[in-house]
């Protein structure tokens, strides 16, 4: 691993960058940089590595202490002064002096000018584990990633010397950024701190984070000028409109680049909603669709050329209101319901809008007084959407017989009765079936229901459902094989356009996860190509909402019912005071709940120094195209967040409670919290703002890098911070549900705070070779789900996938070392034997000793795999009945299928007629743009030896503007960087065209 | 829907002389009994009144319609509206007079299918207490179905196919507030599963060796608690045993036998409802 002097220069091959390091060592002397180097032992060339760690000692010092004794002894003379002389790992380093000096220089020149090169980011979004490759890649860009660091040392520099009054100008832009900030810092925090205690310590995020501290000894004064001219520019506010639940408007100010969270986060404490899980924002597009905001991107460019007007609503009906905790929500989710019931969307038979109508009126009037209310004092209302005179009438009668009864009585009745409503929660959407019907798809909390005209028939229960995905205007279901059927069958329809489909899938993603998953799936990090969605959902999920219900502790909320006062209530808002407390509260509890699963330490816990450095790593990391977004970022640090707090404690009475409500949501739900509950510290909105930052994303990104060791953790938080606000426009299908059966047994974790320990067990075992993996198998392990007893035995049964188990055949044969593919990695020997098995990283339970044999079967199609050309339609439930499956060709689509088979000459017989053992077998799934990979990896034992198998299918989806073969080429890379010690045994290339294509 | 099978009255049809000679029948087999379609129709008039204590509204016979006495099939009654439905078959068509005006007596919400390319039997409509499940068979149609769906509109209602026997209810029923019986034939197994499938709700279900005895009556009445009419044993010995596991039921064995030549079931007897 020699780096060469040109260090610099040379390109992927070269772990480390040793020409940074070594500047920084010559500046700083900093004596721990020997203790980074030992990090990273055998692997990784000791002379570069060194150098790197270097730096590190100065933010870092409780990392560097760590690692450095196993190695100290190699460490300590390169660490101090840039001579030579004191170095033992001299060899590379004396080389390196030239080049180093060099570098500095330019570096310092060039920053200014350099400040916003995005080539780091590349290396960050894609997230690649491997050391190896993250390594390479950081030598690859050498100057840009310093460059950028640089101006992110600024901006912290900046934020740590500004006084909060300078802050404050900046405002709404700073607020996101710290938003976004703090969330990266949480989530790098954890995986940092069990970096420290790991030997191995990733280099590479050493040096980054030493580079950054370079840049800022020597260039302080750059990064102060450089701020203010990003402030500018960030400073675009825009006014958006917000309709409530009530009527009334609220608006509010966000940064431009602003992320949905922040506006919904802005309208919940406007609301003092503590349970939003249930909510969100939407807003019509340009056809008058309505949308959902997605929290976790940039409101403009979702809502692109519409207004910035929004409305606030409910989008996960709880099935079951009375287990909501506040009354406050339940009184928004009658709202909800009221709208939807005089507009139509929840039908209700005449008993029922009197009846509801009447609740309605109880809540909001209080007792009927004969004296007050004339016969036409209920005229106001709208019950119904067509409403008669009689039903007035039946509902002033019914009104009368609440005598008595409470507001929150009346809501909970209102409610008790609406939730039996057939259509309540479903979310209706045109469509056609295979046959040109119109029907209406309803999603809802239990799956899909179809509809033709009022008629239900069919339904699809989430369990019954394996795969959702959506092409073109068309959305396609997979279902499970019923008792009798061997086969998975294929349900088609068809949406008015794309953007329906997509939408429609949206929703059943949402849906899916919301009701049925325990936690949030984990977005896929794409390593190459991009295309096709990356959606997730990454809120909380109903599980994780109602843990957190449970757990909230603040006194009841206070708040007006009356629908005539709307305008009053919309100008004074929720209380300030409430606000603020409740702001603060949270932020008090965000230091304490440090749950292991969740990681939120950013606040007080940290020392100061950590605070910083966490932002400024993540922001090092993650390299954003947008140079002056980032700078205000780092300005706008955890740190500033801080003393705002300390100034608001005072003021703060209910801190305990709200502290321990505030911990509960952490620890219940990983995702945006964080980020939200750090805006809050701020309390007053004038200083808050400021924090915000669009970059938010790019942290992101960075997140993965951090985490390869603790895969856990890091995983966990990624979901919200994972704007991937750039990916965003998918094209063509993607692949959402895999409720396949995942071999994990730990998996159905009923605590949501458990499953997050569980996820981290497992991804560490399996951790560091690829990001999209581990964001992955946590997620399908918890995706087991425990509601529904029938499929219960088939999700838990380890291998119980079918395919997998199929296709494992265990090779006895030595691998061949040779790999009929051009790419065939020669560095990497197959050979079987080498004693411990490679796969290990991906691959919780490993055989050791036993000899790994890997087969990587790589799948290009533009199909999903497990291609049927033809797919059976079951779009209702005669077709089901009459012809058991009656085979239909698919809608539309015309395909051309080519397969191809490229297998290495030894393995092809693999066959040795001895089944082995199976002793494990798993299946991940991970996504990216227009790639979908799933990797089964099975264990086998025989005679003795274990072999493993991993098979990785990957599906290449997209239209003709992808290069196909360089996506085939650039997977098959991607497989052999994953597993060096294996072999390329086969690959086999489907390959799938659509001949005759629709429009949408 | 604790108010599910708490009847208060039932709305019957005294038998015409013509229904043994010229009632519809799916098989030919074996002829009617005039007496012993009375003495069985008696027997379950005496039930519902004098043993269950149902206010048994008895509507006057009509030679001309020789079914009239199925007087399910003309009124689907929910809560307090009722669906006068457009029999499958023409004939009948005119047996729904009768019944709109006993209905509209007794002060219920009247929705009636005037649609022309509508049909329904009641014996089609299975209503669970928390959903509706509508037989497509011969005797009812998709429209039929959606005008259902939209008189009943706080409920899901699905469709069932029905490939073999008259009506939806010929091979089931509700016999608990939860429990579905159904008979063994593959028709009545597959028509289960979409029935399971289409619904949120978990039922159990109560298998039964026959088909016809599948159709039982389940009432819920006040100081009787759960209350069953099912067959016989002596016409359906091993489905009788099934029934009779019931423990926490109210089991009262009702003879069907003559009637079951004319495809008449227990549930078609009577429309049950409370006011």
């Amino acid at each position: 691993m020699t780096t060469e002097a040109g260090s610099e220069t040379d390109v992927k091959k070269e772990p480390e960058k040793v020409p940074e390091v070594e500047q920084q060592q010559e500046q700083e002397t900093v004596p721990p940089q020997t203790e980074e180097q030992s990090s990273k032992p055998a692997e990784s060339e000791a002379p570069p590595t060194a150098a790197a760690a270097a730096d590190q000692p100065q933010e870092e010092n409780q990392i560097a202490e760590p690692q450095s004794e196993p190695e100290a002894s190699a460490s300590p003379d390169p660490s101090s002064p840039p001579a030579a002389s004191a170095q033992k790992k001299e060899k590379g380093i004396s080389r390196f002096l030239p080049p180093w000096l060099k570098r500095q220089k330019s570096q310092s020149q060039e920053k200014p000018a350099e400040s916003p090169t995005p080539h780091t980011e590349p290396i960050e979004e894609k997230s690649v584990k491997e050391e190896d490759e993250e390594e390479k890649k950081s030598g690859d860009q050498p100057d840009g990633g310093a460059a950028e660091r640089t101006e992110e040392v600024e901006v912290k520099e900046e934020a740590q010397s500004r006084p909060q009054e300078e802050e404050q100008e900046k405002e709404e832009e700073e607020k996101e950024k710290e938003e976004e900030k703090s969330v990266g810092s949480a989530d790098t925090q954890p995986a940092r701190e069990e970096r420290e205690g790991e030997p191995e310590v990733k280099e590479s995020e050493e040096k980054k984070e030493e580079k950054k501290e370079q840049e800022q000894v020597i260039q302080p004064e750059e990064s102060a000028a450089l701020l203010p001219h990003k402030l500018s520019k960030k400073m675009k506010m825009v006014v958006c409109h917000v309709t409530l639940l009530d009527g009334s408007q609220f608006s509010c100010e966000v940064e431009k680049r602003a992320k949905g969270q922040y506006l919904f986060f802005e309208v919940c404490e406007h609301l003092n909603l503590v349970e939003k899980d249930y909510f969100a924002l939407s807003f019509k597009d340009n056809a008058e669709q309505r949308c959902w905001l997605d929290p976790t991107k940039e409101i403009k460019r979702q809502i692109r050329n519409s207004q910035w007007q929004f409305a606030f609503s409910v989008k996960f009906y709880p099935p079951d209101p009375s287990q909501l905790t506040e009354d406050l929500t339940r009184y928004l989710l009658c709202l909800q319901l009221r709208q939807d019931i005089a507009s139509g969307r929840l039908p209700c038979s005449f008993v029922t809008h009197a009846l509801l109508g009447s609740y309605a009126l109880q809540a909001e009037l209080g007792d009927q007084d004969p004296d007050e209310h004339r016969l036409d004092y209920i005229s106001d209302f709208q019950f119904a959407p067509n409403q008669t005179k009689e039903l007035e009438e039946k509902v002033m009668e019914l009104h009368k017989s609440h005598r008595g009864m409470t507001p929150a009585q009346a809501d909970a009745q209102f409610l008790e009765n609406a939730k039996k409503l057939s259509m309540y929660g479903v979310d209706l959407h045109h469509a056609k079936d295979s046959e040109g019907v119109d029907i209406m798809l309803g999603v809802c909390a239990n799956g899909l229901l179809i509809y033709k005209d009022r008629l239900r028939i069919n339904r699809f229960a989430w369990p019954k459902i394996l795969k959702i995905s959506y092409k073109r205007s068309n959305f396609y279901i997979k279902i499970r094989p019923g008792e009798a059927e061997q086969f998975e069958s294929t349900v088609g329809f068809k949406l008015p356009n794309h953007r329906a489909a997509k939408r429609v899938w949206k929703v059943c993603v949402e849906h899916h996860t919301f009701f049925r998953l325990t936690s949030p799936e984990q977005p896929t990090k794409s390593k190459f190509l991009t295309l096709g969605s990356k959606f997730r959902y990454s809120g909380r999920t109903q599980a994780q909402a109602r843990q957190a219900s449970t757990l909230i502790d603040r006194p009841t909320p206070y708040f007006q019912r009356t629908s005539s006062k709307r305008i009053s209530r919309s100008l004074d808002g929720a209380p300030m005071v409430n606000i603020s407390d409740y702001s603060r509260a949270v932020d008090s509890a965000a230091g304490g709940d440090n749950g292991p699963a969740l990681e939120l330490n950013s606040d007080s816990k940290a020392p100061q120094v950590e605070l910083e450095e966490k932002p400024s790593v993540d922001v090092a990391t993650s390299v954003t195209s947008e140079s002056a977004s980032k700078t205000d970022k780092g300005g706008a640090g955890a740190p500033q967040t801080k003393d705002l707090d300390k100034t608001q404690e005072d003021v703060l009475k209910h801190q305990a409670s709200i502290s321990e409500l505030k911990r509960s949501f952490m620890e219940a739900a990983p995702e945006p919290r964080p980020s939200q509950w750090d805006k809050r510290l701020t309390g007053s909105p004038a200083t808050t703002l400021r924090l915000q930052a669009p970059g938010a994303p790019q942290i992101s990104s960075s997140l993965p890098e951090a985490d390869r060791r603790d895969a856990s953790k890091s995983t966990e938080v990624k979901p919200e911070v994972n704007g991937q606000p750039e990916v965003v426009e998918v094209v063509e299908e993607t692949v959402v549900i895999e409720e396949v059966v995942k071999a994990k047994p730990k998996s159905p974790t009923p605590e949501p705070e458990s499953a997050a320990q569980d996820r981290s067990l497992s991804s560490d075992s399996e951790s560091e070779d690829e990001a999209e993996y581990h964001a992955h198998t946590p997620s399908i392990s918890v995706q087991l789900i425990k509601e529904e007893p029938e499929e219960e035995l088939n999700q838990q049964a380890p291998p119980s996938e079918p395919e997998p188990i199929t296709e494992t055949e265990p090779a006895v044969p030595a691998p061949s070392a040779q790999t009929e593919e051009d790419e065939a990695p020669n560095g990497h020997s197959p050979i079987p034997e080498a004693p411990p098995t490679e796969t290990e990283e991906e691959e919780p339970h490993i055989v050791n000793g036993g000899v790994s044999r890997v087969e990587t079967e790589v799948i290009c199609c533009s199909e999903p795999p497990v291609v049927k050309t033809e797919m059976v339609t079951i779009s209702d439930t005669f077709a089901a009945q009459k012809t058991e499956i009656s085979t239909k060709e698919v809608p539309i689509v015309h395909t051309e299928t080519k397969t191809i088979t490229y297998e290495a000459a030894q393995l092809d017989g693999n066959g040795d007629g001895e089944p082995g053992v199976l002793m494990t077998a798993q299946t991940i799934t991970s996504e990216s743009l227009c790639t979908t990979t799933t990797t089964h990896i099975t264990k086998t034992l025989k005679g003795g030896l274990s072999e493993t198998r991993i098979e990785k299918r990957i599906v290449i989806t997209g239209d003709s503007d992808i290069d196909h073969d360089q996506a085939l080429a650039q997977a098959i890379k991607e497989a052999k960087e994953q597993h060096p010690d294996m072999s390329v045994t086969r690959v086999v290339v489907h390959k799938e065209t659509e001949l005759a294509e629709e429009d949408d | 829907m604790s108010d599910f099978g708490k009847y208060t009255h039932a709305i019957m049809r005294a038998m015409p002389a013509s229904l043994s000679t010229a009632a519809l029948r799916s098989d030919n087999v074996s002829p009617v009994d005039p007496l012993g379609v009375q003495r069985e129709f008696d027997h379950y008039v005496s039930v519902l009144r004098d043993r269950l204590g149902l206010q048994v509204v008895m509507l006057p016979a009509d030679e001309e319609l020789p079914d009239c006495v199925f007087v399910e099939d003309t009124a689907v009654v929910c809560g307090s509206t009722a669906l006068i439905t457009r029999p499958g078959a023409p004939s009948r068509r005119s047996e729904t007079v009768a019944m709109k005006g006993a209905l509209t007596e007794l002060g219920l919400n009247i929705v009636e299918m005037n649609d022309e390319l509508a049909t329904m039997d009641g014996g089609d409509v299975l209503f669970t207490g928390k959903e509706f499940f509508v037989g497509l068979s011969k005797r009812t149609n998709q429209r039929g179905a959606e005008i259902l769906a939209n008189t009943f509109k706080d409920y899901a209602v699905s469709t069932i196919p029905v490939e073999e026997g008259l009506h939806l209810k010929s091979f089931c029923s509700m016999a608990g507030p939860n429990l579905i019986a159904i008979g063994s034939s593959d028709a009545a197994q597959k028509a289960l599963k979409v029935i399971q499938q289409m619904s949120d709700c978990k039922y159990e279900k109560l298998t039964v060796p026959d088909d016809r005895a599948a159709n039982c009556v389940y009432m819920n009445l006040p100081g009787k608690g759960d209350v069953l009419l099912h067959c016989t044993p002596e016409v359906f010995p091993e489905s009788t045993k099934v029934f009779e596991r019931l423990k926490s039921h109210m089991l009262i064995p009702v003879s069907n036998q003559e009637k079951m030549k004319v495809d008449g079931a227990l549930t078609c007897l009577s429309v049950l409802l409370r006011i």
